[in-house]
């Protein structure tokens, strides 16, 4: 039976080519490899190659055609142990051919029913671990917090060890490492040369080889570099592979703005990261959900960017003294009840959406203060919630107003809270400019509390 | 000064009159390979070792095939001409330690670590019995349970990640290596710099290939590559080179083998310059201008990797019926694989949304 040789598909887009010229003729003797013909596609002139051996032994498409529809038959190869003139077409259709309906114009405007997001319902009733009467809280600071989280999770866990730069012998640019080179030593605490894409490249690389890396920038301004890693990397392969290799790395580090350190120095990448699939994202505030995330971070299967603030390392917060302290990934939190209007916000923003409230009470305007905590997977449903009761939303976020965090609430309330809002939805971030150095332009390029009270007025129809 | 008295330490270190200073170290490697080149196989072996190869042609070349029947969609990049490095270089690593990562050229590399070549072909035809149930594509393939780290589609990122399974080996303190494969072409990239500092710096057990094809895409190595002999390109970082025949398998097994004893003795890493040839364009869309097709036949008929273990294997006696017989048999494995990809239904949709995160939150 002849093997067919069919019109081939030479690019991802092409449909039909031009058989420009035959380079063998009938009864000639090919192997695999020779070239047959050449073949012009919608981009280029190909080279036809021969897959199998035998004799020409029929040529269907002549030299010059054009217009061949990918998939039709345009020459006969007659193997070698039967005779070149008695090769016949094969009887049976070929599958592409029979795959191929022909395809109207409007074929891919069938777009099937996409599945739904998977959920899981007992996912969703997952709230903070209650913490039992009579336990004492400590003052500690974020930087303290973050510290013992890794610490706690390193004993735990050998396969766990941080890397970055300054992390060990410095003890921490920010000092968020302090002791661990000492407790840990130089094989789970390294000092990483100043190169970025290469150490998250590292980090993500043991992962996937089944350790659990922590890998710090010392701001996450400097992860650009390494960003590639970040995503196409980690959170990427498991997709891609099916679900086959994991890559259970943290990310970990400051971001957002310092203080006067400048345009470069001084940027929030929550919503870059955020819009990832395959990420989890999360951005704290306070020393308790710095601890309690961090460790659930670390013992995730999935990739985690972990977004710090320099500004509050040094903050102190009452921490509850338990010996495991861990908070559910992908949950929001109320920080503050309110019945008038809810205020979003996570990271930095947090602490001046409080001082808003307190000033906002004292007006006899009562708002309630939600920390989104996780921004990916996002807590919706706690927005919806509040917005529910409250009627009335402002996001607050440290950071630039266009595709921010905020951009991404306020969609989520109008597509799915519209009818339960009373007032458009506002937001208070950043100005729209690279951070300037000079004090009192980066004192107003910044958000503060009398913006977040301001606009909260607005939605309450006060101001 | 500083550089004055820098330049003066140098002189003094490549006096070499001191055989065991580490400028002698660099060469020494490629002076063992330069002096013992060729795997001495028996006929068994070299026969094991020519199945391999004509396997990844045979199945590259149905690829190819299904790739023009539109069976096959997006980018998919042949490996056809190179099997002598993935046949060579795997042979010599123990399955089970050892760990392999390499760009989006990689079928062959995974039908060298022995993996179904169904599973690879569904994959390329996009079905749900795929190695990454369809989801990845060609240049997207994974086995961990061969130690099989891809398929990783952006130019260079496998070096680091290479380097990332290397330091697990090391961390585990388990005796493995790794095989980190990438282009002339990735060998520009940045990240492949920090990556030879760090596993210098670290003595990480990973072994750098550089499988030079001539051109990064259509580009040649001398139009891009300010130092083309890219076994060299270690030496700033203080690892010891190699430059290897990639279109011998014998002599690419031996330099292996040579390599590899080094870096599991916890000698740091060493880096390898396989000197090969793609016979196709760089993917299936590429017409191949850039190279005249004289250049492409040269090659094929004076220095193709398969003809060359085929003649030797006749010289040892083996008989041009049971060669047939091989490559019958081959094909037909091929064939089964093709049907397979062909006849395996698509991922369910249900399969959109999942992997995306191992867990739920």
């Amino acid at each position: 039976m002849a093997i067919e040789l069919k019109m081939p598909a030479l690019s991802p887009t092409m449909e039909e080519g031009k058989l420009t010229q035959w380079l063998v003729k009938e009864g000639d003797a090919v192997v695999s490899g020779d070239i047959l013909a050449e073949i012009e596609t919608d981009k280029a002139t190909m080279e036809f190659e021969a897959v199998d051996e035998g004799t020409i032994a029929k040529i269907i498409v002549n030299d010059g055609a054009e217009g061949v529809k990918v998939g039709t038959i345009i020459a006969l190869l007659a193997s070698d142990d039967e005779d070149a003139s008695e090769a016949q077409p094969a009887a049976t259709p070929a599958p592409a051919a029979a795959e191929t309906p022909d395809e109207g114009e409007g074929a891919g405007s069938d777009k099937p029913a996409v599945p739904a997001q998977l959920e899981n319902a007992e996912r969703k009733a997952v709230t903070d671990p209650q913490i039992p009467d009579g336990t004492e809280m400590k003052s500690v600071t974020v930087r303290e917090a973050l510290r013992d989280a890794m610490a706690e999770e390193m004993r735990r866990d050998d396969r766990i060890f941080i890397l970055g730069e300054e992390v060990a012998e410095y003890q921490g640019a920010y000092k968020v490492t302090q002791g661990l080179l000492d407790e840990f030593g130089g094989r789970r605490v390294i000092d990483t040369p100043i190169t970025e894409y290469g150490f998250a490249g590292i980090g993500a690389g043991a992962a996937m080889g089944g350790l659990r890396p922590i890998v710090e920038f010392m701001t996450f301004n400097f992860a650009m570099q390494a960003i590639d890693h970040i995503i196409n990397s980690a959170a990427k392969t498991n997709y891609m592979s099916g679900g086959q290799m994991r890559c259970p790395v943290v990310f970990r580090g400051p971001n957002g703005a310092a203080s006067r350190v400048g345009a470069q120095h001084s940027q929030n990448y929550a919503s870059w990261y955020s819009h990832v699939p395959g990420l989890v994202v999360i951005a704290p505030y306070d020393a308790a959900d710095a601890k309690g995330l961090l460790k659930a971070a670390i013992r995730c299967e999935d990739p985690v960017v972990f977004l710090e603030n320099e500004l509050i390392y040094g903050r102190n917060f009452d921490l509850p003294d338990l010996d495991d302290h861990v908070l559910p990934i992908g949950k929001a939190r109320i920080v503050r009840k309110g019945g008038d209007v809810t205020i979003v916000s996570y990271s930095i923003g947090v602490g001046l959406s409080l001082e808003a409230a307190d000033q906002l009470a004292e007006e006899g305007i009562d708002a309630e203060v939600i920390d989104l905590r996780t921004l990916r997977p996002l807590d919706r449903q706690a927005i919806l919630d509040s917005l529910a009761r409250t009627n009335r939303v402002v996001v607050v976020e440290e950071g630039w107003p266009q595709c921010s965090i905020a951009s991404e609430v306020i969609a989520i309330c109008m597509q799915d809270g519209f009818d339960d809002l009373d007032a458009p939805v506002l937001r208070v971030c950043n100005e729209d400019v690279p951070m300037p150095y000079a004090a009192n332009l980066e004192q107003v390029a910044l958000i503060n509390s009398a913006q977040i009270v301001a606009a909260v007025k607005r939605v309450c129809y006060r101001d | 000064m500083p550089r004055a008295a820098k330049s003066k330490a140098k002189t003094r270190k490549s006096a070499g009159d001191d055989p065991s200073n580490s400028d002698f170290a660099l060469r020494s490697l490629q002076e063992a390979h330069a002096a013992d080149p060729r795997y001495k196989a028996n006929r068994k072996k070299l026969l094991e070792l020519y199945e391999q190869m004509l396997l990844i042609r045979r199945f590259e070349e149905k690829a190819g095939q299904l790739y023009g029947l539109g069976l096959i969609g997006g980018f998919c990049h042949l490996y056809i001409g190179q099997e002598a490095v993935a046949v060579g270089l795997q042979s010599a690593l123990e399955p089970g330690k050892d760990s392999v990562i390499t760009g989006y050229r990689d079928h062959g590399h995974m039908l060298a670590y022995g993996i179904d070549p169904k599973v690879i072909m569904a994959e390329l035809t996009g079905r749900q019995a795929g190695i990454s149930k369809g989801k990845g594509g060609s240049m997207h393939m994974f086995s961990t349970e061969h130690g099989f780290y891809g398929g990783h589609g952006i130019v260079g990122a496998q070096v680091p990640l290479g380097a990332g399974l290397a330091f697990a080996h090391q961390y585990r303190e388990d005796g493995g290596v790794t095989l980190s494969y990438f282009g002339d072409g990735a060998a520009n990239q940045g990240q492949v710099y920090e990556t030879f500092n760090m596993a210098s710096l670290w003595k990480l057990p990973i072994i750098f290939v550089i499988e030079n094809n001539q051109y990064a895409m259509g580009t040649a190595v001398k139009r891009s590559s300010a130092e083309t002999e890219f076994y060299r390109r270690g030496t700033a970082f203080r690892i010891p080179g190699m430059d290897v025949n990639g279109m011998d398998v014998l002599e690419v097994r031996k330099a292996a083998e040579v390599a590899i004893e080094y870096v599991r003795g916890g000698n740091g890493p060493v880096l390898m310059e396989l000197n090969t040839y793609r016979y196709r364009g760089h993917s299936m869309s590429d017409p191949a201008k850039y190279r005249s097709r004289e250049e492409v036949k040269d090659v094929r008929e004076h220095n193709d990797p398969i003809e060359r273990a085929k003649k030797e294997l006749l010289k040892m006696g083996e008989s041009e019926d049971s060669l047939k017989a091989i490559d019958k048999s081959i094909r037909a494995k091929v064939g089964a694989a093709a049907d397979f990809a062909e006849s395996s239904p698509e991922p369910d949709l249900s399969e959109l949304y999942t992997d995306v995160l191992v867990e739920r939150y």
